[in-house]
């Protein structure tokens, strides 16, 4: 079973980020980095499902810098068997769409039975990558998944989904993109002879040209700005006081 | 600054055991964490995550000495391949460098109970067979011990031999038939003993000549006594071993007969880097602890983190970790650089591992001493930010500063490593292997010619303390030299003036590292640059006052009368510590680890 992996390089997600002085996006500089977590639970998902099967092969792709190898090789050492980076140096732009478009093109060379991905990431928070990439393929898809299990035959796939207030259990065609959510497992570590192995595994480079997307994003970034600090609030005396206040000063009350 | 002609060795040739101490700061690059590779990078993250994640959430089992899932943990750490590290490959290990080994043993002492299980495997339990075991040996034994299938432990210190280690009297006698030494006695304070299968044991063949062994659990005679009630490092094991008529093959025998000395010595320069670097591991997570509690908890309507005099522990703290992350990683990259050259898979591949270790024993003794009382003074702190709360058990910095005490005891207590710093250097400088002698006659020149004397000012950021650090190799070396000048042979007998000398052998030491990577920084690490400029030059503020404080103690301990006042006056030549706004810096420190939740550079 050949399963794609796109996996996400995002700020470390424990450290507070700050926004260049221009406003035009977050300082990387000095940020450390890591797989978007999300993007690692699809890894280790992959690796079952492959485990399962008894047989197949798992490939990580990014878009981002060469910087981006590294978050390849964190796949490629829990068990991943190759890469694919796709070089981008600016991820302002492009958006959800560039990147769905560009996964498309890889799958289209891949021609994987399954695409698996992180629901969303730590940094643009948008979660609509898997869904574009579906829509984009013409594939069906199950998003939020919380477990996983793929037909004897390979042909359909059972997806318990985390919806509002439930789960929710889907059954899909194959090939389909699947989106993990927190719940679908607890990813496995790198082990040390896994780094090991990791280095000696090929890494493959395209560009956005030689995959033939236009990397022309329908969203561009305006502007990055933190959310106000919230105001000191005020202690009231009695409730008659409070009524009085969010009636004449915030007027919220009619 | 104006550089003086040193006895500087090229930079293209490997650096020696000592030659901080004569080269000049900066003279070659030095390994840093900023330098690390990306596997490098990858074994510290992976080793992380599984503290983090697995252990971490099973310290009150762990503590409470629940062995089941200390060994449920052990065997889980075994199949991720951390046992691995620096075995060979042909015996089923990963052949990786120091540096990495030091980097996963810094991740897993964040929980102490659990790195000293899995360093009394790995560590001493292992790498005696690895360094000293023959072919049969190794094929039998390391690829058991890389996984963890066979759990090992250490036994040589016996209740009337600690730190004179060599006068066990544990035996071993040879069978007619020579076929099995006999070996009768008991071991003290064994880590690991209550489920080790495997033990390496030395004793005294016909009561003289000092060898190792290796003992297996399910020899007759083998009896593990009860488990030690201790006051920190509660989760691992450590107990008495005693040996009745054990019978142990002939061929277990470990090295060479009588040499048993060389494999406890050498397997103790890497415990000590080991633990030194360890103590790094547990000071950052008590920081981190410290500066998120800080940031949450309020008292008189602020964040404890907002007052000035918890601050002053952050900046204190991250300093001091900054040292030793310096000279710890510098020292491991100075082992790699020697061992890296040495051709693998011949019969004297470990034997040459060995003496490239051992030719930074200094080095490796120093990280053990700065690295242990680093950490503790960083755990305390870390329980005064927390107030009451940090004497609760509850709080895990209580657990760290109980788990802190025991590293300036074992492997070597600090005491017996201060005696072998400047006992070392010296024994080096008479053999010829350091320029010592001449770099002292250099320094008598420029401290009766004080223009010569390198400049505490120049106009790059870390000039000052650049030239702090010369000056303060120069007041140690002068030290030093006074020192075996008046006592010569006896010098060895003058514990009070060598542990005054260690002191500033290591200050040195640290210095030296930690201005030559803030100097490095400024390229590897340009963002945070002005943070490692900072703290260097803190930290070379601070070391250079006890350097010429040490320094007078030592001459005052000497010579009396005009002698003194001679060599009083000769010191005072060296230039006084120059202005430094230390409340500004310990603000600036401290807004860096309050910014990213911890110690600054992650």
């Amino acid at each position: 079973m050949k399963i794609l992996v796109a996996v996400k390089r995002v700020p470390d997600t424990t450290v507070k980020l700050k926004l260049k002085p221009d406003g035009t996006g977050v300082v990387t500089d000095g940020v450390n980095f890591e797989v978007n977590p999300f993007d690692v639970i699809a890894v280790e998902e992959a690796l079952r499902l492959k485990e399962k099967a008894g047989g197949g092969e798992v490939i990580v792709a990014t878009i981002g810098s060469k910087d981006a190898t590294q978050q390849l090789r964190h796949g490629l050492a829990m068990g991943a068997d190759r890469g694919i980076l796709v070089v981008n140096d600016d991820d302002n732009a492009i958006d959800a769409d560039v990147v769905a478009r560009t996964l498309k093109a890889v799958v289209a060379k891949e021609q994987p039975t399954l695409v698996l991905v992180g629901k969303q990431s730590p940094d643009g928070e948008s979660n609509q990558v898997p869904q574009m990439l579906a829509e984009h393929l013409g594939w069906p898809q199950a998003t939020f998944a919380s477990k996983v299990v793929v037909a004897a035959d390979k042909a359909s796939a059972e997806v318990t989904r985390e919806a509002d207030g439930g789960l929710e259990t889907l059954s899909v065609r194959l090939p389909a993109v699947i989106s993990a959510d927190l719940r679908l497992n607890e990813p496995r570590y790198a082990s040390l002879p896994g780094i090991m192995k990791a280095k000696a595994k090929k890494i493959d480079e395209f560009t956005f040209e030689s995959l033939g997307v236009a990397k022309a994003p329908k969203v561009t970034a305006v502007g990055f700005f933190a959310p106000p600090e919230r105001k000191a609030g005020a202690v009231v005396a009695s409730v008659e006081e409070l009524v009085n206040k969010l009636k004449n000063e915030a007027k919220v009350l009619g | 600054m104006a550089q003086t002609a040193q006895s500087a060795s090229t930079s293209t040739e490997l650096a020696k055991g000592v030659a901080f101490l004569m080269d000049p700061v900066g003279s070659r690059p030095i390994q840093t964490p900023e330098r690390f590779t990306e596997e490098q990078r990858l074994f510290h993250k992976s080793a992380l995550d599984f503290l983090r994640h697995e252990v971490l959430p099973r310290v009150p089992e762990i503590e409470a000495k629940n062995t089941a899932v200390l060994l449920e943990l052990f065997h889980k750490a075994g199949d991720l391949g951390f046992f691995s590290a620096t075995i060979p490959t042909e015996y089923g290990g990963m052949g990786l460098d120091e540096t990495t080994a030091m980097l996963i043993s810094e991740a897993m002492n964040i929980v102490e109970s659990w790195s000293v299980t899995l360093g009394a495997h790995a560590g001493i339990g292992t790498l005696p067979i690895v360094f000293f075991g023959n072919e049969a040996q190794c094929q039998k034994w390391l690829p058991k011990l890389a996984t963890g299938e066979v759990i090992s432990a250490y036994a040589l210190t016996e209740n009337n031999a600690g730190s004179d280690a060599l006068s066990g009297r544990t035996r071993a006698d040879l069978t007619p038939d020579g076929k099995h030494y006999i070996l009768n006695g008991s071991k003290m304070f064994i880590t690991n003993a209550g489920f080790a299968d495997l033990f390496i044991v030395f004793a005294k063949i016909a009561g003289e000549k000092f060898t190792g062994f290796i003992v297996e659990r399910s020899s007759e005679g083998l009896t593990v006594g009860p488990e030690e009630h201790k006051m920190g490092i509660r989760g691992s094991s450590t107990c008495p071993l005693i040996l009745e008529d054990v019978l142990v093959p002939a061929e277990n025998l470990l090295g060479e007969i009588g040499k048993g000395h060389k494999i406890a010595f050498n397997i103790l320069n890497v415990g000590r880097e080991k633990l030194g670097i360890g103590c790094i591991g547990a000071a950052k997570y008590a920081l981190e602890l410290s500066v998120k509690y800080a940031k949450d908890r309020k008292q008189f309507g602020k964040c404890l983190s907002e007052f000035e005099l918890i601050q002053q522990k952050f900046a204190q703290m991250a300093t001091s970790i900054y040292a030793a992350e310096s000279l710890g990683y510098r020292t491991a990259g100075l082992m790699d650089a020697r061992i890296s050259l040495i051709a693998k898979g011949q019969p004297d591949t470990q034997s040459k591992v060995v003496q490239a270790i051992e030719e930074f024993a200094i080095e490796a003794s120093i990280l053990k001493v700065f690295g242990s009382e680093m950490l503790d003074d960083v755990a305390d702190h870390a329980i005064q930010v927390h107030g009451g709360y940090g004497f609760v058990e509850e709080y895990q910095v209580e657990r760290i500063a109980r788990d802190s005490r025991v590293n300036r005891i074992f492997e070597g207590t600090n005491e017996i490593n201060r005696m072998l710093i400047p006992g070392t250097i010296l024994k080096r400088a008479m053999k010829g292997e350091l320029p010592l002698l001449d770099f002292s006659m250099q320094i008598m020149a420029e401290l009766q010619e004080p223009a010569k004397l390198p400049k505490l000012d120049g106009p790059a950021p870390l000039d000052t303390a650049r030239g702090l650090v010369e000056c303060a190799k120069r007041a140690t070396v002068y030290a030093i030299q006074a020192a075996a000048q008046t006592y010569m042979q006896a010098l060895g007998e003058q514990q009070e003036v060598l542990a005054r000398l260690a002191d500033m052998v290591i200050a040195c030491y640290a210095m030296d590292s930690a201005v030559a990577r803030a100097g490095q920084a400024d390229t590897d690490d340009a963002r945070r640059a002005t943070t490692h400029r900072e703290m260097a030059n803190l930290f070379a503020h601070e070391a250079y006052e006890s350097v010429l404080r040490e320094a007078n103690w030592v001459l005052e301990s000497i010579a009396e009368g005009d002698a003194l006042a001679g060599m009083k006056s000769l010191l005072k030549t060296l230039p006084e510590r120059p202005v430094l706004a230390v409340v500004k810096v310990h603000r600036a420190i401290a807004a860096a680890c309050i910014e990213t939740n911890g110690y600054p550079l992650v």
